[in-house]
């Protein structure tokens, strides 16, 4: 199958007007091409919630998973702000919003995983307000020293599986895991290998555009988005670019809630090389391809605890996330550290202060943003960004 | 109206001597007499496997708490977010970490450093974040139990949830004895476990009391209380006598028909912590109008009994295991939640729902709007939703809150003259 969107994206030639292209996609409170995935497939679409969800299972279950992070700044929140409050984030209530306007009609469910405590209540709170609607909710553990937090996990996968067949009618065996394994190893090496040239050549594969190829993947079926990642490799190796006078940082902090495009564009322009980030941290979870031979549902839930990124909504007492983020500046030979967090983000805000303390020790700069995806104005943040960037370039 | 009434029975002043008690025992270990400290949560904990290793329990909540009831835990906060943590985070934890960077001397006691840090996370996800911000701070080891949510759709833990949890508390044993210095004695740990049965009892017949008509004392102001020697002293003859003498000090009060104001106009159910730096207040607005709390989702935090737990001394480690799993209310999900108020306002017989909501607190807080549609739209329960926070006083405004509450107690009155009633 191919959707429309894609067909037209594969002729483009040129990178950027690729990346133009894919903002329909996922910059889209409607959803077409989620639709006619559906029309397409016939499959039932799921809505992952950030951060990480196990999209394999999805897949191999025969179901659609859509990465579902708010309506950024393409909707109004007119009735979520009354079920949540104003110190909550902005994506709790835009995903939320969604469905009390009616536009999560092409959902069958949607999935929510322990990340934080607003996003475990905004399962409740879902499947109140939607109760025809398949709503789940994944317990990460959260003991990862020990070994019983596999068997945990896999058993929760289990029962994950089981819920998803009921819905999809689908019986699913361990080589229909082992496949949907592969496919997403594939896509996630492919991201790799863009984040590694976007790593040594900034200035040709922007933030921007690498942070579309990646969002795309949230909409597209895997095999759609392994193919526009495909093509995007093939064009960005020929791409010119020019050196610019920027300073070169790492961005962590944005995990879940998303900065808007622009805003991501606007703090490139404000002297940004971004060398590494956490934007759409999910999709790019494991540090490795997982093994495709074995028992698929337990690779997974090993892979949880063994092969995966440190993150803010993980928690791993065998890893410091502050020598780590030390440790990545150090190795990728940034210049700085940009903590940027969407606002009122509790896991965000907390590992800020874990960070600030390794940094101030380590002699390595950092600067500190607050965003909301609902933002429109970004002078606040631009300004911010290029008085640091001016600070570090006098030095 | 009475603008200041006392409230002060006999479980006041006990409790008060007890908790000091318990307080010198950790300056004494701070001091580097007596048991050393394992830091936990309130939250559904195993304190009974500490006390069986006579491990001193301490609870940087109620540190935190008590330095706010005594409009104490501003400065602390502040230090804290000098040092990077934001506005926005609990401030509970500020207040700590605060504390930690002060020396840690509060107001009631000075912290003895933590042996072991142990991380119950038990439904609230910033314990997490806590305690791993303990453990860089203190350099003290850290061991977690993962406490997998009630997440399936008949609310229960499944067989594999209640086994990964067993082999947690199984696997901490050692971690224990290490520390403590002494081997492990399934009696004594039996022994333990017998005296938070009894205690576990007598609170469940304390928190149905209020059933009654008058409530004989405060299901939530009252109710705090004894939440102190709840988790302090889980697991001694020190507590288990302390609630004994509660229930029969509130017996006496049933048998007076007598509660905590001279008359019982209003019948209330509130979920929510409450407003520490500002309790008395908070009361006061309330009892003005002749309002008791007869049933409080706060005071569940630390377990659910009057639900029907019971700590069983004759399979210590599961019933354990059960009551972090299954028997509190922050492991439990946002409906269950609304269930169990539910029951309070019918079984309770309660007149209306006051939602407190604190910033600090998104275990709690988040998503409350949806609960007032709940229950003002769907079950017509007249329902009030006021905001400030548990720890920072900055978030409570004394003249904006009583506005609100007299609106809603007028509004209140009217529903029952008008007939009403539930
Ligand atoms: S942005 Fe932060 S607080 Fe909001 S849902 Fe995501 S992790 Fe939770
Ligand atoms: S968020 Fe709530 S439950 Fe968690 S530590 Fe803070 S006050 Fe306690």
């Amino acid at each position: 199958m191919a959707t429309a969107a894609m067909s037209e994206i594969e002729q483009v030639q040129d990178l950027t007007a690729l990346v133009d292209g894919l903002r329909v996609l996922f910059e889209d409170p409607e959803f077409k091409v989620v639709s006619e995935i559906k029309r397409l497939t016939g499959k039932p679409i799921i809505g992952n919630f950030p951060v990480y969800s196990p999209v394999e299972l999805f897949h191999a279950a025969g179901a659609h998973p859509v990465g579902l992070v708010g309506a950024g700044n393409q909707i109004e929140i007119a009735h979520a702000d009354s079920r949540f409050q104003s110190f909550v984030c902005s994506v709790i209530k835009s995903t939320l919003e969604l469905g009390l306007t009616d536009r999560l009609q092409d959902f069958e469910g949607i999935v929510f995983h322990s990340i934080c405590d607003p996003a475990r209540n905004l399962a409740s709170v879902f499947k109140r307000n939607f109760p025809d609607k398949w709503v789940e909710y994944i317990h990460f553990p959260q003991n990862l020293v020990t070994e019983s937090s596999v068997d945990y996990l896999e058993n929760e996968y289990r029962r994950l599986l089981d819920r998803l067949q009921e819905l999809t009618g689908k019986t699913v065996t361990n080589a229909d895991v082992n496949n949907s394994i592969a496919l997403y190893n594939t896509a996630r090496s492919l991201m790799g290998t863009l984040y590694a040239f976007r790593r040594d050549h900034p200035h040709i594969l922007t933030t921007r555009e690498l942070y579309s190829l990646v969002r795309a993947g949230h909409i597209l079926t895997v095999e759609e988005h392994i193919r526009l990642l495909e093509h995007a490799l093939r064009l960005v190796r020929t791409k010119p670019g020019h050196e610019r006078d920027h300073i070169r940082v790492i961005l962590v902090g944005s995990f879940c809630e998303q900065p808007s495009l622009d805003l991501i564009s606007a703090m490139e322009e404000a002297g940004l090389d971004i060398l590494d980030d956490d934007f759409l941290l999910g999709r790019r979870w494991f540090t490795e391809d997982l093994p495709t031979d074995g028992n698929g549902v337990r690779t997974l839930a090993s892979a949880y605890r063994d092969r995966s990124v440190i993150s803010s909504v993980k928690h791993d007492s065998r890893r410091h996330k502050g020598d780590e983020l030390v440790a990545q500046v150090k190795s990728s030979g940034a210049d700085a550290v940009i903590v940027s967090v969407p606002k009122f983000c509790e896991p965000g805000l907390f590992d800020y202060a874990i960070y600030r303390r390794a940094l101030l020790d380590a002699g390595i700069p950092h600067l500190f943003v607050e965003y909301e995806e609902k933002m429109w104005l970004f002078d606040k943040v631009q300004t911010e960004v290029e008085t640091f960037v001016e600070s570090l370039l006098l030095d | 109206m009475a603008e200041k009434i006392e409230y002060r029975g006999h479980l006041h002043d006990l409790q008060k001597d007890l908790m000091n008690d318990y307080f010198d025992q950790m300056t004494r270990s701070a001091q580097g007499e007596g048991s050393p400290a394992v830091y936990l949560l309130i939250s559904g904990n195993p304190v009974e496997l500490l006390r069986a290793f006579d491990l001193l329990p301490v609870y940087p909540e109620i540190n935190a708490l008590q330095t706010a009831v005594k409009k104490q835990a501003l400065p602390f906060i502040q230090k804290a977010e000098e040092l990077g943590y934001s506005t926005d985070n609990c401030a509970y934890v500020k207040a700590d970490i605060g504390l930690f960077y002060s020396g840690n001397k509060a107001p009631m006691a000075t912290v003895p450093p933590p042996g072991l840090l142990l991380t119950n996370y038990v439904g609230c996800n910033v314990y997490l974040h806590w305690w791993e911000h303990l453990a860089e701070l203190t350099g003290a080891p850290i061991f977690d139990i993962d406490i997998p949510f009630l997440r399936s759709l008949d609310g229960e833990p499944s067989r594999e949830d209640l086994q990964y949890v067993v082999r947690q508390l199984e696997e901490l044993i050692p971690v224990l004895e290490k520390i403590s210095g002494k081997k492990y004695d399934p009696d004594r740990l039996r022994e333990v476990v017998q005296y938070s049965l009894e205690t576990g009892e007598y609170w469940a017949k304390i928190k149905m009391m209020p059933q009654l008509k008058p409530a004989p004392y405060d299901a939530y102001f009252d109710a705090v209380t004894m939440m102190g020697p709840l988790y302090a002293l889980r697991g001694t003859k020190e507590g288990r006598d302390y609630f004994r003498a509660a229930y029969e000090e509130l017996q006496k009060r049933v048998a007076l028909q007598e509660g905590p104001l001279p008359e019982e106009k209003y019948r209330l159910v509130i979920e929510g912590p409450p407003p520490w730096p500002y309790l008395r207040t908070f009361r006061d607005m309330f009892a003005r109008w002749g309002a008791v709390f007869v049933a409080s989702s706060y005071s569940t935090v630390g377990g659910l009994w009057e639900f029907g737990f019971r700590h069983d001394p004759s399979n210590p480690i599961e019933s354990i295991a059960m009551h972090m799993l299954k028997w509190n209310l922050t492991n439990r999900n946002f409906l269950q939640r609304y269930a169990q108020l539910k029951s309070y306002v019918e079984d309770w017989n309660a007149d209306g729902l006051v939602i407190h909501s604190v910033k600090s607190c998104r275990l709690f807080s988040a998503g409350q709007g949806d609960m007032r549609e709940y229950f003002a739209r769907e079950l017509n329960v007249p329902t009030l939703l006021v905001e400030s926070d548990l720890e920072d006083q900055r978030y409570f405004s004394p003249a904006q809150m009583r506005t609100r509450i007299d609106a809603f107690m007028e509004s209140l009155e009217h529903h029952k003259l008008v007939g009403h009633q539930r």
